[in-house]
């Protein structure tokens, strides 16, 4: 089987709005396929057609193999969800449900209990096994949710920002089991809002934008294309700023942004922060700021689309400063 | 994709009807099981409806037919109905949650039958309503009521009770997908459902001191109708008059009439909204 998920021309219209354009993405077994775009890029419909929940208005998807509209329940056999919402009943306890997925999977009660168990051992839940979810933090939630979309060992995993809204160290630990999945050989479709968390999980990356590919390929290409990182200097007088723009445009081989006092440039290599200080002190330009950090979404969508992002609070993960 | 439908056999196409049966006790379960987390829907589902009973027979009663007793043969049947009204909306509160949550995704993403999660939210529904009807009547035969035909008439009545209560039931369905939040079904239940109990023969008797108009929803009302087919049962003569004979069967068809009517109603509406939704 080549590709374990495939869709081609997926377009989806509720009433008047247009969720999708044209949307074609392809996952090879095995592999983890990232879509990345910003809120309302079409994500979670792209996840909900490929995961039977919906009927494209018009294109074709498969997964593992079967037809998503003609031959949902083999699909349905196939995959596991983690839905942008929290599918787990805060109800219920964290093993009853686990429980309750694993019986309706059909297994024995004794082997529901038993998968139950090992799930949440593995994902350090055993302690709140017996408490309901309601009372569980959201990090915990979403490990619940995720074991829950497991129970039936799922050949292809859709999760739909699966860390949006967790602290740092809970997106760690997701970033982990992540990973611990595809060693399992599953295929696993994620979809985010953050270039960091594609670049740390994807082996392919697809950029949506208002229901259409902007973009594809592998992190490192897609990063090359709009630059990994990106460089602000801010000088001290208003007038250099044009001057520092022709500086570290040149040397970032790319095009630089003036915001108010803030220059900015996308840079692929991190290698010419010494360059660009030792210019702009040739060029006598006295720096207030200098700093380096990566790229959020919006700079990403600036790149590929030259407008930003309609959503341009933009990416807290890359919100930390590297001091030059 | 035939090919790969033969290549793996061990991929079904379809549920059996076996399997769908055993999803849908096992989501049956899960609403259930719900309760022991959640003791406020126990006082919901019992101690609320005992306080009804209490107040409307201590308080009313006596205004209403001289005695707690003699009020007991018009309160006991006509509260089980209006409970029953009242508890069929849990379905759709309950669905609206799980649309709300993600949790009717993740149901509807595993290789079960459709109709397997709302028939089980539907029979546990269903079990919550045989619960309340049971506490209503124990309550009424401790302060007095009195089935003065069989026993056996119960499984009658209470089969009446839910037929009416699961065709009535496709209104919250459909009230449960209409609106973005639970709270909004209970507002419906409050805005509807007590008018319609009120305007009816549940709680005090047709008469004409009534302005013809309201007689008319009084004596037409499906709940008017339940109540006769209940008194009929259970005390088997009209309110007052115990010589009397209280028909059941011209009624209780009434009844089943309308929810047959509603249920044709909200059930084409409901599947609407559904595929719309998704
Ligand atoms: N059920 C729906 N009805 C109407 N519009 C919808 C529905 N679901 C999604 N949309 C619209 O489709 C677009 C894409 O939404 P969505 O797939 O949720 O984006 P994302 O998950 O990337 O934030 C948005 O403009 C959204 O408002
Ligand atoms: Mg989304």
């Amino acid at each position: 089987m080549p590709h374990a998920i495939r869709a081609d021309g997926l377009e989806k219209r509720f009433g008047e709005t247009v969720a999708l354009a044209d949307v074609s993405l392809s996952a090879e077994a095995g592999t983890v396929l990232g879509v990345l775009g910003p809120n309302g890029a079409g994500k979670t419909t792209t996840t909900r057609i490929l995961a039977t929940l919906t009927a494209p208005t018009a294109g074709h998807a498969e997964v593992g193999g079967f037809d998503v509209t003609t031959h949902a329940h083999q699909v349905r056999r196939l995959i596991g969800l983690t839905g942008q919402y929290a599918g787990v009943d805060e109800m219920l306890t964290g093993a009853e449900n686990l429980l309750l997925i694993g019986r309706l999977l059909g297994m024995s009660r004794k082997d529901a209990k038993a998968r139950a168990a090992e799930l949440l051992e593995r994902f350090r839940l055993s302690d709140a096994a017996e408490r309901a979810a309601k009372t569980f933090s959201g990090g915990m939630r979403r490990r619940l949710d995720l074991a829950a979309s497991l129970v039936g060992r799922p050949q292809i995993l859709f999760l739909d920002e699966p860390t949006t809204g967790l602290d740092p160290r809970s997106r760690g630990d997701l970033w982990e089991i992540v990973r611990g999945l595809t060693d399992d050989g599953v295929t696993v479709l994620l979809t985010t809002q953050y270039l960091e968390e594609a670049d740390q999980l994807a082996d392919d990356i697809v950029v949506i934008d208002r229901g259409r590919v902007i973009a594809s390929g592998t992190p490192d290409a897609l990063k090359s294309q709009v630059g990994g990182q990106v460089l602000e200097v801010t000088p001290v007088r208003a007038d250099d700023r044009e001057a520092a723009a022709k500086i570290v445009g040149e040397l970032a081989e790319a095009a630089p942004e003036i915001r108010d006092a803030l220059v900015s440039v996308p840079v692929a290599d991190t290698g010419v922060m010494p360059a660009v200080v030792r210019r702009l002190d040739d060029a006598g330009i006295a720096v207030a700021e200098l700093s380096l950090r990566r790229s959020s979404l919006d700079e990403v969508f600036f790149a590929l689309t030259g407008h930003h992002t309609d959503d341009a609070a933009g990416d807290p993960a890359a919100r930390e400063e590297v001091p030059a | 994709m035939t090919t790969a439908t033969a290549a793996r056999p061990g991929l079904a196409t379809r549920v059996t009807p076996v399997e769908a049966f055993r999803q849908t006790l096992t989501l049956t379960w899960r609403n259930l099981v719900q309760i022991k987390h959640n003791p406020m829907e126990l006082v919901d589902l019992s101690i609320q409806p005992i306080m009804f009973v209490l107040l409307f027979a201590y308080v009313f009663g006596p205004a209403m037919a001289g005695s707690v007793s003699a009020y007991m043969p018009i309160l006991i049947p006509g509260i089980i109905v209006q409970n029953a009204l009242f508890a069929s909306m849990t379905t759709g509160t309950g669905l609206n949650a799980d649309v709300g949550k993600g949790v009717f995704d993740r149901f509807r993403s595993l290789p079960i039958a459709r109709s397997a999660p709302l028939a089980g939210r539907i029979l546990a529904d269903t079990v919550k309503q045989v619960w309340s009807m049971a506490i209503l009547l124990g309550v009424g035969l401790l302060i007095g009521f009195r089935i003065e035909t069989s026993w056996l008439n119960l499984v009658p009545a209470f089969l009446l009770l839910l037929a009416f209560a699961l065709l009535f039931s496709w209104a919250s369905v459909f009230i449960g997908l209409a609106v973005d939040a639970p709270e909004k079904v209970q507002i419906f239940g409050f805005t509807v459902i007590f008018p319609i109990t009120f305007l009816s023969n549940a709680f005090i008797p047709v008469s004409d001191r009534y302005p013809g108009w309201i007689r008319a929803i009084m004596e037409n009302n499906p709940v008017s109708k339940l109540g006769d087919a209940l008194r009929g049962l259970l005390v088997g003569h009209p309110v007052g008059n115990p010589a009397g004979d209280q028909p059941v069967g011209g009624p209780a068809l009434t009844a089943l009439l309308w929810g047959v009517a509603i249920a044709a109603v909200f059930v084409p509406l409901s599947l609407r909204l559904f595929r719309r939704n998704t």
